[in-house]
């Protein structure tokens, strides 16, 4: 089988025409009484990525995607999903799946029964697609649900997500309470079901070792706000790790915008926004990781959120 | 399937990158060959847990430097290879370079030491050309 034709990537053509926006937030503030949970968040994401959403607890992450579902309305602000605000009917809530962080699945319901449940429940829903995969990952459909494992229980439950062919895919801390076997095998699940067909997916985790590869699209809420937003491959290649002499620390950190700065007295080394910096020759520059990435930043809740946009001719 | 990707999380390099750089040394070492087929997107996720759309992009990239040509329908195949010079030239570099790194080892470089001097000259090398 072929998954060639089948996945879109919006974004990277030669024009890079980011193609149709799949989630629009405007201002979107919440309030819980007297507590702020999420400050004026605006961002958009092009159809077809897949989007983590990385922040440490309490940042508002969980806030953030049931404003998304609509499971939550905001305080102020709004949004959209492929450019129109949800409404509480079926026809356009079948626009978004969301997989919470408890799975919640009946635990007294075989498989097979799961399943009817959501073919009942969603009008787009996808028989074959939900099948084939439980096939593929070796899950009876005659097992109760309550008798499988949690990596089983997670597949099911996303199979249930994907199976409803939205156009939005929510996920909540999926990976949170697996162990790195199942991570590693529910990512895989993910990944097929992105690569049969395009949904886009939104999925929030604090652990960001296992997004690398994984994510081509990164936000980071820090604090109730958006801290960086956009392609990860752009974000990666907009920024650098220098490291030389201490003594020649401070003329580069006046040229770059740094986000991380250590260091002995003899060496330093400076996370900084570049892309091709040109160094004196005792200075060299290193690509930068995801997580190290996202580590300096979360550090720095004060940091530039603006990335330089990188030209579409840059590798 | 005639090549299976890894992956270096945490290396630095972009996945896609490491996917490039894959196929490239599989087609200097005579690995891959025109006509043979790499993976659809869907099996190197299965396997990799990896992004669809990464897998594209890499093959995207192997098909503007001409090395790869994408039949919609059928997949991605191989269409030239690499390595700039003759089998014979090739032997006699690696020959050359063998003996280079057995005298660093005599002269008490290990490994590390052996790739941090490669790395310098060749960045030396690419500066040279850039400047």
């Amino acid at each position: 089988m072929s998954g060639e034709t089948v996945v879109r990537m919006p974004g990277t053509g030669p024009a890079d025409d980011p193609g149709p926006t799949a989630l629009e937030a405007t201002g979107l503030s919440k309030s819980y009484r007297r507590n702020e949970a999420l400050r004026d968040c605006s961002l958009s994401v092009p159809a077809g990525r897949v989007v983590a959403l990385v922040g440490p607890n309490g940042a508002g992450k969980s806030t953030f995607l049931k404003l998304v579902v609509g499971l939550l309305e905001p305080t102020e602000g709004s949004v959209k999903v492929l450019g129109e605000p949800l409404r509480p009917e079926p026809e356009s809530m079948a626009r978004v799946a969301f997989l919470a962080q408890d799975k919640p699945l009946y635990p007294g319901f075989t498989v097979a029964e799961t399943l009817r449940f959501g073919r009942i429940a969603n009008p787009r829903w996808d028989q074959d697609l939900a099948t084939g995969r439980l096939e593929e990952l070796g899950i009876p459909l005659n097992r109760k649900v309550g008798r499988l494992s949690g990596g089983q229980r997670t597949q099911v439950a996303l199979t249930l997500a994907i199976a409803k062919r939205a156009d939005l895919l929510v996920l909540d801390e999926p990976l949170a309470d697996l162990d790195p076997l199942a991570r590693h095998d529910v990512l895989r699940g993910l990944m097929v079901g992105v690569a049969d067909t395009g949904v886009t997916v939104l999925f929030s985790s604090h652990v960001v070792s296992d997004l690398e590869g994984v994510c081509d699209w990164l936000v980071v809420l820090n604090g109730g706000r958006v801290q960086l937003n956009g392609d990860v491959d752009r974000l990666l290649a907009g920024h650098r790790r220098l490291t030389g002499p201490a003594e020649g620390a401070g003329p580069l950190a006046e040229r770059f915008p740094v986000i991380a700065r250590s260091g002995t007295e003899r060496q330093d080394t400076l996370l900084v926004q570049a892309t091709e910096p040109l160094l004196p020759p005792e200075w060299t520059a290193h690509p930068v990781g995801l997580e190290e990435l996202v580590l300096a930043y979360l550090r720095r809740p004060d940091a530039a959120v603006a990335v330089p946009p990188i030209l579409s001719s840059a590798r | 399937m005639v090549i299976e990707f890894h992956l270096d999380r945490g290396s630095g390099v972009a996945t896609y990158l490491q996917l490039v750089h894959q196929v490239k040394q599989a087609l200097r070492l005579g690995m891959l060959r025109p006509g043979d087929q790499l993976p659809t997107a869907r099996e190197v996720v299965d396997k990799l847990a990896i992004n669809p759309n990464t897998v594209l992009k890499a093959y995207r990239e192997l098909e503007r430097e001409g090395l790869v040509v994408g039949r919609p329908g059928l997949g991605t195949f191989i269409k030239r290879t690499l390595g700039g010079a003759a089998p014979a030239e090739y032997t006699r570099l690696r020959g050359e370079f063998t003996r280079w790194v057995r005298a660093c080892g005599e002269a008490g470089l290990d490994h590390e030491d052996v790739k941090a001097l490669v790395g310098s000259v060749l960045d030396e090398a690419s500066r040279r050309e850039t400047a």
